[in-house]
């Protein structure tokens, strides 16, 4: 075998493996579904009737906010499975073995793409309940989600190096709470980013969560004809904002990860 | 490889620091092919620390390395494909079967998808892991888990296998299993590096000791030369009158290698002598006759085999780091003997 064929055979051990311990703890997976529902109801059923967004249905609104949101919360998942991973003396085992150094880590962000695909098809149910419809086509709808995962990918290679730096899985938790809910609050997610206050406003118009959410809103078209183009240059061209994000984001992120997989320190 | 005769593992200098605590201050390892080197020492000796160095987990700050001919520093993923490692904590997927477990580490060696599901199926026979094959690792008992483990630093058949700390933790009797089992691998010629905290361990398994405490070598040798130069057995005594402890102490020395009073220690307060003997279990029955006809009353008399805190003591002075048992003065009285 060639390196580049070691290579992708051991990212598809190790993907393999992850899928299969998805299916034996079905537990997680369970709570990882039942949440976004949660989500979606909750705010089409207790903001949705305060909420009055000009021109548009507060619920159609939403939800490509809540599927941002969420996506990006799934991040999380490789952060807490990295981490609890090094601290069961896995990540040392793989490492003793003559394997590609970057497989541990791309084999699990690939495999938990699986978390992200199944809750945006739940929570896209659960939202053509609450009356979320795609009024745009299905090429361009598919577009929208795929541009969800993409950015979502990227997010979970952030995670998965803090998760190399952690003693323990339950810190990957607290952290990511606290970089996660601000960056998908201070967006246009469950507001429109006009509204915020000055600073809020200009930071919401440049976070890419917001890019994210307008592009989805723009793919599904969940944005009513004469409402005025954004001003800001990443909402009137959220694809490619999101994008170079999402590009920027694994070129650097996942070299510091896999260096840091090679060269862990260890007491 | 076991024609010519360069060391499996071979190093020079190794030297890593924490912050302010230096975990390996120059070590110098050698074992040839085919031959069982143990590592002993205390927790916070460096043996861990030395095992992860040698197998690429760590980088060293200093010092050199080869191991079965690729040199660490310039050829680790080389080093990676010859190694095999079990290490202190069994690092078995706990969600995966054993079977699972045994074939993933396979085609991580890169065997092909069939040669790992047949070493895997070999590996969990020789282990006696059938029955419990196909569950979960988590319903494993703690042996289980170490024969997984092991099994585990097997499959690619590595010429070189590093085994740090196998039996801690282990009951007395999946202790002597594991011994048996890696009696077996040494039989059939791989070059093993074990580290233990236990003196006894070492003796078992291991043709070269090298004593560690702090990061350094301490001490070198085989089991035989180590006891040797602890002293060996004692015999200690204690006896029921505070008022016999004289009469004791000579009837006790005419016993000792040299025959001198001066190496038979006393310990008032406790009505204690400690003695080196010459020969074992005769010298115990005959002090025991001569206790008797001399009428001293004894409270309990026993040989006593030297311990790891022996060793640190004879070797540094001062009692093993974290050892669980109490500091016996006595043992530093030997020393002194020794150094003599």
């Amino acid at each position: 075998m060639t390196s580049l064929a070691h290579t992708v055979n051991d990212i598809a051990v190790v993907a393999h493996r992850n899928v299969i311990k998805i299916t034996r703890v079905p537990e997680v997976l369970v709570f990882v579904l039942l949440s976004p529902i949660m989500f979606v109801l909750l705010f089409a059923y207790v903001f949705g009737n305060s909420i009055n967004i000009e021109g548009v249905s507060y619920r159609e609104f939403l939800i490509a906010g809540i599927f941002a949101q969420t996506v990006a919360f799934g991040a999380t998942f490789t952060g807490a499975g990295i981490a609890e991973d090094m601290q069961k003396g896995i990540i040392d085992r793989f490492r003793s073995l003559p394997m590609s150094r970057s497989a541990v880590l791309v084999g699990r962000t690939l495999s938990d793409v699986i978390y992200n695909v199944l809750s945006l098809i739940i929570m896209s149910l659960t939202g053509l309940l609450v009356g979320w419809r795609i009024r745009g086509s299905i090429l361009e709808a598919l577009g929208g989600f795929l541009l969800l995962i993409t950015f979502a990918y990227a997010l979970s290679w952030v995670m998965a190096y803090v998760a190399l730096h952690v003693p323990s899985p339950e810190v990957i938790n607290n952290a990511s709470f606290m970089v996660i809910f601000p960056l998908t609050f201070i967006a246009n997610t469950f507001v429109p980013s006009d509204d915020l206050p000055g600073p809020l406003r200009t930071f919401a118009e440049w976070n890419p969560v917001s890019s994210v959410t307008q592009a989805s809103r723009e793919l599904f078209g969940n944005i009513p004809a004469g409402t005025p183009e954004p001003t800001a240059w990443p909402l009137a061209n959220p694809v490619i904002y999101t994008l170079i994000w999402s590009v920027v984001i694994v070129a650097i992120f996942l070299p510091l990860s896999v260096n840091r997989y090679s060269k862990r320190a260890k007491g | 490889m076991l024609t010519n005769t360069s060391p499996a593992i071979e190093a020079h200098g190794l030297s890593k620091r924490f912050g302010d605590v230096v975990a390996l201050d120059g070590l110098d390892l050698e074992v040839q092919p085919g031959r069982v080197l143990g590592l002993l020492g205390p927790n916070g000796a460096g043996k861990t620390t030395a095992v992860s160095i040698l197998t690429t987990l760590l980088e060293p700050d200093s010092g050199s390395a080869t191991i079965a001919g690729a040199d660490l520093a310039t050829q680790p993923g080389l080093v990676r494909e010859r190694i095999g490692l079990s290490g202190q904590y069994a690092a078995v997927d706990e969600v995966l079967t054993g079977r699972e477990n045994l074939q993933m580490i396979g085609r991580l060696y890169h065997l092909g998808k069939k040669a790992a599901k047949a070493r895997a199926q070999e590996l969990l026979e020789r282990f006696e892991l059938t029955d419990a094959a196909d569950r979960p690792a988590k319903g494993y008992s703690g042996g289980m888990r170490r024969r997984l483990d092991l099994a585990g630093s097997l499959v690619a058949a590595s010429p070189v296998l590093f085994l740090d700390e196998p039996t801690t933790g282990l009951d007395p009797r999946s202790r002597l299993e594991l011994w048996d089992i890696i009696r077996e691998l040494v039989a059939d010629g791989t070059t093993l590096l074990l580290t233990t905290q236990y003196l006894e361990e070492a003796d078992q398994l291991a043709n070269d000791i090298v004593v560690i405490d702090k990061g350094r070598a301490i001490a070198r040798g085989t089991s035989d030369e180590l006891k040797a130069q602890m002293g060996g057995e004692r015999l200690e005594l204690i006896i029921s009158d505070e008022a016999d402890l004289d009469r004791a102490k000579s009837l006790l020395a005419a016993h000792t290698p040299s025959g001198r009073v001066d190496d038979v220690e006393v310990r008032p307060s406790t009505r204690t002598l400690l003695s080196p003997v010459a020969h074992g279990i005769e010298t115990l029955a005959a002090v025991i006759d001569q206790l008797g006809s001399n009428r001293i009353a004894v409270s309990d008399i026993g040989l006593r085999r030297p311990t790891l805190d022996d060793v640190f003591l004879t070797l540094t002075g001062e009692p093993a780091a974290q050892s669980p048992k109490p500091t016996d003065p006595a043992a530093t009285a030997l020393t002194e003997t020794i150094n003599a």
